[in-house]
Parts: C-alpha cells; sequence; structure tokens
C-alpha cells in the first residue's frame, strides 16, 4: 500500500527534487558569468608578452599617465573623503525640509552618462564664473579638469558609501557620548569615526578605483593630449586610435592587476555586505 | 531629585502630554508601561536627546529644560548597552572622565576603583566584541557612573539577560544605592523586580502617567 501523499517521507522527498533545478540553474548562470570574467582576463593575458608590457612601462607617454593617472586619483580619493564624510553623516542623521529631493541630487553624477558630465563641465567653466576661476587657475585641458572630471563620479560614490556607512552605526552610542559630555563634534569625532573606520576606507579605495578608471568625463573636459593630461584609459584610446594594440592591451593588463589589487583591500577591509548593493 | 513639570514631547505622531512627576534624592523608580507607549522617549526628554514641546525638567533643584545632554549631569545606560565598539572597557569606563580632562592619576583611580566594584578587573583591556550580555550591562553602568552623576537613567538593562546575571545585576544597582545618593529612573517590563527594588514605581499608557506604588517605608520617612 501506498503512503499517503502528504505522509512525512513523501513530503521530504518532494521538497528535495524540487530544490535541485533550481539551484541547478543558479549555478549554471553562475558559472556561465563567471567564466565570461575569467575568460576576459584570460584572453588579455594571452594576448600580451611581458616584452610588450615592458616596452609599454618604458614608453615615456606611458609613464606620464601612469603618474598622472595614480597622483590624480589619490588627490581625488581625499578630495573626495573630505565631501562625503560630511554629507554622508548629514544625510544619515539629520531629517530635515528637501531631504528626499538633496538625496536623489546626490546621485546624478551615478546615473548621468560619463560623456554628459564631461560636457556639462566643459559648458560650466565657458560661464561667467567658470572663466573668473579659469582667469587665476587654468582648468579645462590641464591637470586641475581631470582632477575635478574624476572628483563628480568618484565623490557621488564615496557619499553613497559614507552614507550606508553612518546608518548602520547606531545614533545610540553618539546620544550616549552626549550624555557622557561630550559636544556634538567631539560625538563624531571620538565615537563615530572611529567606529565608520573600515566604511571610509571602503569609500576611499572605491573612489580611487573609480577615479583611476574614469575615461569620458575625462576625454571630453581635459582632452587627450600626451604627457600633459593624458591618464590610463586615455592611453588605452589613443594606442587604439593608431591601431597600437599591443600596448592598448599591457596599458590594459596593468589596470586589470590594479583593479584586483583595490579588489583584494576592499575585501581586507571587510567590506560591509550591505554595501554591496553600491555599484 | 528628577522632576516633571507639565512635560510634553511629540515624536512624529507619537506624544506625551502632560506628564508630571516627582523622584526624591537618592529614591529609585520605576517606569513601567506597555512597549510603545513611550517610555524610552521620556527617558529620553529627560537626558535631553528628545525635543520637549512645552514644560520643565528639573534635576536637583535646577531646571535643566533647555540645556545640551552634556550639561545635565545624567548617566545613561541604554537597553543594548551601547557600549563603544573601538574602545576598550578601559577607554569606556574613562570615557566621562577624559571629555572632563581628568588628571591621569585620578582616572586611572576612578577606573579602577569602578572595575573593582563592577567585577570589571579581567575585562578592562577587552573590547565590547564578544563580552556576554552582563558584562557589557556592567560596563555601560561603570561609564554611566565614571562621573559621579546625580541621576541614573537606565532604559531596561536588565531585559536582554537570564534569570542568574539579571539578579546579579538587581544586587548590584542595589550597591550603587548605598554606595551614592544617586536618583534612579529605571525602566523595566519585571513587575517583581520592580516591586522588590523600587522606591516608588509609575505607570505610562495612552500618554499619561500615573503613580501606583510607593515603598511604605520611605513614606514613613518623608
Amino acid at each position: 500500500m501506498h503512503p499517503p501523499l502528504n505522509s512525512l517521507p513523501a513530503r521530504q522527498a518532494a521538497l528535495r527534487r524540487s530544490d535541485w533545478p533550481f539551484l541547478a540553474g543558479l549555478g549554471i548562470i553562475g558559472i556561465l558569468y563567471l567564466g565570461l570574467i575569467l575568460a576576459l582576463l584570460v584572453a588579455d593575458a594571452s594576448f600580451t608578452s611581458p616584452a610588450h608590457l615592458w616596452a609599454a612601462l618604458r614608453s615615456p607617454e606611458i609613464r606620464f599617465a601612469i603618474k598622472l593617472s595614480f597622483l590624480s586619483s589619490s588627490l581625488t580619493m581625499i578630495l573626495a573623503l573630505g565631501a562625503a564624510v560630511p554629507i554622508g553623516y548629514l544625510m544619515s542623521r539629520r531629517d530635515f525640509f528637501g531631504k528626499s529631493l538633496l538625496d536623489a541630487v546626490l546621485d546624478i553624477p551615478i546615473v548621468l552618462p560619463p560623456m554628459v558630465i564631461g560636457l556639462s563641465l566643459l559648458i560650466l567653466f565657458q560661464t561667467r564664473m567658470g572663466r573668473a576661476i579659469e582667469s587665476v587657475v587654468p582648468v579645462t585641458y590641464e591637470v586641475p579638469s581631470v582632477i575635478l572630471a574624476q572628483f563628480m563620479v568618484a565623490c557621488a560614490f564615496a557619499v553613497r558609501t559614507m552614507r550606508a556607512t553612518f546608518d548602520q552605526i547606531s545614533p545610540r552610542r553618539e546620544q550616549v557620548a552626549l550624555t557622557l559630555g561630550c559636544r556634538r563634534s567631539q560625538a563624531f569625532w571620538l565615537v563615530v569615526l572611529p567606529e565608520a573606520k573600515r566604511g571610509i576606507l571602503t569609500a576611499a579605495t572605491l573612489a580611487w578605483a573609480r577615479s583611476l578608471g574614469e575615461f569620458g568625463p575625462v576625454l571630453v573636459f581635459s582632452g587627450a593630449t600626451r604627457m600633459r593630461t593624458e591618464v590610463l584609459p586615455t592611453s588605452i584610446f589613443l594606442e587604439l586610435s593608431v591601431g597600437n594594440l599591443e600596448a592598448a592591451v599591457a596599458v590594459s593588463l596593468l589596470m586589470v592587476g590594479t583593479a584586483l589589487m583595490v579588489l583584494g583591500l576592499i575585501h581586507l577591509f571587510g567590506f560591509d555586505p550591505s554595501l554591496k548593493q553600491i555599484r | 531629585m528628577i522632576a516633571l513639570e507639565n512635560l510634553s514631547v511629540r515624536v512624529g505622531s507619537f506624544s506625551l502630554e502632560n506628564i508630571s512627576l516627582e523622584i526624591p534624592t537618592g529614591e529609585h523608580a520605576f517606569l513601567m508601561g506597555k512597549t510603545g507607549s513611550g517610555k524610552t522617549t521620556l527617558l529620553e526628554a529627560i537626558c535631553g536627546l528628545k525635543q520637549i514641546t512645552s514644560g520643565r525638567v528639573f534635576l536637583m533643584g535646577q531646571e535643566v529644560t533647555r540645556l545640551k545632554p552634556a550639561l545635565r549631569g545624567i548617566g545613561f545606560v541604554p537597553q543594548d548597552g551601547a557600549l563603544f565598539s573601538t574602545m576598550t572597557v578601559r577607554e569606556q569606563l574613562a570615557f566621562a572622565l577624559a571629555i572632563r580632562k581628568w588628571n591621569r592619576a585620578d582616572m586611572q583611580s576612578r577606573v579602577k576603583e569602578l572595575a573593582a566594584w563592577l567585577g570589571l578587573e579581567p575585562l578592562l583591556n577587552r573590547k565590547p566584541n564578544g563580552l556576554s550580555g552582563g558584562e557589557i550591562q556592567r560596563v555601560a553602568l561603570g561609564r554611566a557612573l565614571a562621573f559621579r552623576p546625580d541621576v541614573l537613567c537606565l532604559d531596561e538593562p536588565l531585559s536582554a539577560l537570564d534569570e542568574d546575571t539579571r539578579i546579579e545585576m538587581g544586587n548590584l544597582l542595589q550597591t550603587v544605592r548605598e554606595h551614592t545618593a544617586v536618583t534612579i529612573l529605571h525602566i523595566s517590563h519585571n513587575l517583581s523586580e520592580a516591586r522588590r527594588h523600587s522606591d516608588r514605581i509609575f505607570r505610562l499608557k495612552d500618554g499619561k502617567i500615573r503613580m501606583e506604588h510607593v515603598r511604605e517605608t520611605r513614606v514613613a520617612e518623608v
């Protein structure tokens, strides 16, 4: 005699059967995507040789681009943190009129097409205010334009990260600090900021990595002048445009290596899972 | 002494209206009421952490209604302890003293005294991560008592503890009262605990406060 269909063993068997196709589907999609990512890296690596890589690294133009890329990204990272920590804290802790509108405005650099950011910066510096700034510090098509173009996008990501970081730190601890004798600023420096250390390191790393890879706004706002405003993505573009695929791949590999290092650093900082929603 | 005079607090659509109470110096008062009745809001208003819409707050005879939390001199122990996660137990105990710029020797001796009193000596160099519920509450209590406040506000400090630790903490609070003249306002859900330790019990219901019980010996003293 068959056991009734709703008996425990029958239900257990049915549950086991129904989970497998679902899990297998997830696994297959995951493996395909992972395979695609790894295939990209392997293709890059197999396309070039150490000799090509070495030749690219010895080229004065590319050396300049490496130097400018690393310097501008580092400066942008510092500027982005300087803006993101106070803005993220304000957005996390205070409620005020128009907050949701401000929240949407802060995301504009993330959703705008990169070229549009570059074009908007170019137009901004053609206005009366922009020209006044240019008369003191030349910006457009100069190094400051590289930093400003990188900052526009990197800062938006840093603000998102810092806001998520402060959202996770219970305001209770600040309140306790206030009752223990702190001013608001003391509670921020002594209690909140040390607790936000990992978030700050993550925001810094993200800002630096975004700046290093920024191309669209830099191309439009800074141009692609060799030995002047050339950063690593510009090098790839310039080498490709003259058909020098080997040099373009060599620079790409350099950037891949840097990206992997950044990824390692982010994980080392204990990158908070809830921050993973941030692109 | 804690005294509230027609205190009103509004948080979003929730409000407490015309709350008045008085707790004489050195007494241990319990504040009871259902979840969401506004007990924590009232405690936060006393501590200066919630904006008051009207009414007045007096601590030790002085009006503090518009004073910042830092100037009220209240030791506040929140429900989860809210320990500072980057600081050692020693640093937490010394926090209020460092803010008040105590000299190093005085700070060390006060920390030592608190640690001995609360049984925190073996934990002084530990960070909060990994401390048990009872240990967290003892550190939070020590941190709040460090600067010798006149008033202690406790927000359900015993609610998450097991029975033994609860009794131990209850006894510790009793010791605190014996050693200091601190006035305690204590939020709790536990009536038997309130009956055992309190001098008076207030109940918050539908935005109104009612005194339910006054310890007879205290009444006799008055």
